[in-house]
């Protein structure tokens, strides 16, 4: 690879990757504050008033994070990938103006009515401002989807003679079969982190013997939540994205799912193993035979390409970090599962506040749905390479053709510095949130 | 459909460099008048109610120019590399400063933060002059060196600045003499719309000190228009011929000159409204004018092989405007909706406002 385009993508990892901390947990958020404030209108019970305005205030934070790094983002569509952004603007710029005009007029501007403006303002008066919040922060999820499905599977387009690509059918972009799959599955997965944090705060109040009474709130409000999300995280929405990979990217789907070699009747499912690039094989494999053919086409024996079927020019270029992606991410999407069943268990049977272990469990649990997240875009997009638009245009061709390498490393040098400070502040200052509680005694 | 866009994109722009015009300056007055912690609170509360409202109307501003002129943002924000980088730095930066100053009740961490707030507002509004300023100057377009275009006739790329400073070099960069008194251009007006956003919205106790310091600026940023104006048609000579063509487009400098004078008479001002809508004025003129003047040319280029970037070369498909026009009509109407339900609840001074609790 090239320094140049080695540093343009580099940096957009860096910096999509750290913004992405921020608007899965503020779009899942947004709907846990509209359920508090949901039972508050209907039970009439100041507790849970309390802990919307608690999360309201984490979700502050994480909301202003979610904009000054989601600016750059915008921002380096043109600076480092005028090439891409002045051949498909046309489509894709459609969505990402609509959602500045949609989405983030509404969310700013009901932001800051729902924390100003609880005195102002009748109690159904703000829960509506807390489902507005709610709406334009899917809204938002929505348009950036509907941009990243175009670039996996275009539609609706046609290409001139002079190479730009022109938007020929408006609603294509939106029934997109790739998108819905896409949208639903990752608004789970923040929905999902969101509960976890819940959760989490939720142990950690019950373990540290303070707030009690919220931390059982939390604790069981993130346990439903987190259950019910990351079990439709897998199945409909995580199978339902499987099957349109194999469908349109079938080169991304063997090299994600590690099969090297097209398998002659049913093709093994792999739990663990290393790919091995120089000889082509995955070291230290474990694997159960026919079940990934059953679970693509609900049949033992159906044929899946192995990566043998594709030239070196059609399979992404990072096989190995693409194959760990995926398998952490569904490995960490099970446990999730796993460890959300058997607490709900515990809450049925009335046993859970006083399990201690699982409440340490579920402490430390956070981070994991934000690594499993992450990892979720790195699959789609590690897939999708060579390709910035799939099949269309190849990535070495979308850079900036005026911008040189050192001015790239300066500016992802200047990030690195810069999210880093970010990233502290931000711990400290959530860290603090969380250890006053939702009813603070003196501020 | 390019006509609408352009006017669209540049009413979106203009009412960010209004609202957010007075956040940055009211960090500047920050930064050199506010002395005493109870006025930097206050005044720092007064920007940091509302910046990141403000700040969408840059993204989306920004996410429209990248719809309607593809061609125009690839090349634009490619060839401003360095200086785009450096703001959106800025604007982080500016954002922690405001966000977390309150947050730890800290005299030390209080000091560091507004520090960090009023010079990064002082930069980017010095910078946001000198991106203006680039734009009237305009750039090498296909980078042109010894007659010959190194790159596609619609790319370039600027250094920061080249060893003569000067704008009327073949191949500028983006700060030289021109561009910084545009870019102190940008300072002082802000600094004028910030104080007067003060003195609107708080009971600070430096309010009537401000009424003064707004009557210097003035006179400061009288000279520096009519010394720009000088060099503005030095440096770009047409740009007097739309005026000439279509005398009704002096409606522009009018309002522009309307908030200048005006300004001189402000402590005769009995509503603190008034003095804002002067300074919104002085904003709102400027960059019409200098739009007016160069219209239909985006970025003009500064040598003779390559044409200039227009709204006509760089806009998207026909198809594309048009949906989008439709879209952006509903999207328009509901975003004056919110605009009117955010000025109901939120008028009046803010000193009293609360912050969660």
């Amino acid at each position: 690879m090239d320094d140049i385009i080695f540093y343009d993508r580099l940096q957009f990892a860096f910096t999509i990757t750290f913004h992405y901390i921020f608007p899965q947990l503020t779009m899942g958020l947004s709907l846990i504050i509209v359920y508090f404030k949901w039972q508050y209108i209907r039970k009439n019970i100041e507790k849970y008033n309390d802990a919307a305005k608690f999360f309201m205030k984490i979700f502050a934070v994480n909301f202003t994070m979610g904009v000054v790094t989601g600016i750059p983002m915008e921002f380096q569509f043109g600076t480092n990938w005028a090439k891409f952004s002045e051949l498909t603007g046309d489509i894709i710029g459609q969505t990402l103006a609509m959602e500045g005009l949609f989405s983030f007029f509404l969310e700013s501007s009901f932001l800051v009515l729902f924390i100003f403006g609880e005195k102002l303002m009748s109690k159904k008066m703000h829960f509506l401002m807390a489902f507005l919040v709610f709406f334009g922060s899917w809204a938002s999820g929505l348009f950036i989807i509907a941009t990243n499905a175009w670039m996996q599977h275009p539609v609706g387009y046609e290409i001139l003679d002079n190479g730009k690509y022109v938007l020929n059918n408006f609603s294509a972009i939106f029934n997109n079969p790739w998108l819905l799959p896409a949208f639903l599955h990752n608004q789970l997965a923040s929905l999902t982190t969101s509960a976890f944090v819940v959760a989490s705060i939720g142990a950690y109040y019950i373990l540290r013997n303070k707030n009690i009474e919220y931390g059982k709130l939390f604790l069981k409000t993130g346990v439903i939540f987190g259950f019910v999300s990351s079990v439709l995280l897998i199945f409909p929405t995580g199978d339902w994205n499987a099957k349109n990979v194999v469908k349109y990217q079938p080169a991304s789907f063997a090299a994600m799912e590690g099969i090297f070699d097209t398998e002659k009747g049913g093709t093994e499912i792999v739990l663990i193993g290393q790919p091995n690039m120089i000889e082509k094989k995955l070291d230290n494999k474990i694997a159960v035979p026919d079940v990934l053919s059953f679970l693509t086409y609900k049949k033992w024996n159906a044929e899946i390409a192995g990566m043998d079927k594709f030239t070196e020019d059609e399979l992404p270029d990072n096989i190995p970090m693409l194959y760990y992606s995926y398998h952490i991410m569904a490995g960490l999407g099970t446990i999730f599962v796993a460890i959300m069943g058997f607490a709900l268990f515990l809450l049925y049977r009335k046993k859970l506040y006083n399990y201690k272990s699982l409440l340490w469990a579920i402490m430390f649990l956070f981070p994991f749905p934000y690594i499993a997240n992450l990892l979720g875009w790195y699959v789609a997009e590690l897939g999708r390479q060579p390709y910035l638009v799939y099949g269309l245009l190849k990535t070495s061709d979308g850079i900036s053709p005026t911008v040189s390498s050192g001015n790239t490393l300066f500016t992802l040098l200047g990030f690195m510095g810069l999210y880093f400070l970010l990233g502290l502040l931000f711990l400290m200052l959530v860290g603090k949130t969380i250890n006053q509680g939702p009813k603070p005694q003196n501020i | 459909m390019e006509i609408y866009w352009y006017i669209i994109i540049a009413v979106v722009l203009a009412i960010f460099f209004i609202l957010d015009g007075y956040d940055f300056g009211v960090g500047i007055i920050h930064l050199f008048f506010a002395k005493e912690e109870k006025d930097k609170e206050v005044i720092s509360k007064s920007a940091g109610l509302f910046w990141d409202s403000n700040e969408v109307w840059l993204v989306a501003g920004g996410g429209m120019l990248f719809m309607a002129f593809p061609k125009l943002y690839a090349s634009a924000f490619s060839g401003f590399y360095l200086p785009l980088i450096i703001v959106l730095w800025l604007i982080i930066f500016r954002a922690i400063g405001l966000e977390f100053r309150n947050k730890i009740n800290v005299q030390m961490w209080k000091d560091f933060w507004d520090k960090a707030f009023g010079v990064s507002s002082l930069l980017l509004a010095l910078f946001f002059g000198i991106a203006l300023g680039n734009v009237v100057r305009g750039v090498n377009l296909g980078g042109v060196t010894n007659g010959v275009s190194i790159y596609e006739s619609h790319y370039f790329f600027l250094p920061l600045w080249n060893s003569s400073f000067s704008p009327l070099s073949e191949s500028p960069g983006v700060i030289d003499w021109f561009t910084i008194i545009i870019g102190l251009i940008a300072v002082v007006t802000l600094a004028i719309h910030g104080a007067s956003w003060i003195i609107l919205k708080t009971n600070s106790s430096i309010n009537k000190k401000l009424i003064s310091v707004i009557g210097k600026l003035n006179i400061a940023l009288i000279v520096l228009t009519v010394l720009s104006l000088i060099i503005w048609n030095l440096v770009n000579p047409n740009s007097l011929d739309n005026f000439m063509d279509k005398p009704y487009l002096i409606i522009f400098p009018l309002i522009y000159f309307t908030g200048l004078i005006g300004m001189l008479f402000q402590r005769k001002i009995k509503k603190d409204l008034n003095r804002f809508l002067l300074s919104t004025a002085i904003i709102l003129g400027g960059i019409t004018s200098s739009l007016a003047s160069m219209f239909p040319i985006i970025i003009p280029s500064t040598n003779s092989i390559n044409e200039p970037l227009t709204i006509y070369n760089s806009s998207a498909s026909n198809y594309g405007l048009s949906v989008a026009f439709i879209w952006s009509i509903i999207g328009l109407i509901l975003v004056f909706i919110y605009a009117i339900i955010q000025i109901r609840f939120r008028s009046g001074k803010i000193d009293k406002m609360d912050y969660g609790h």
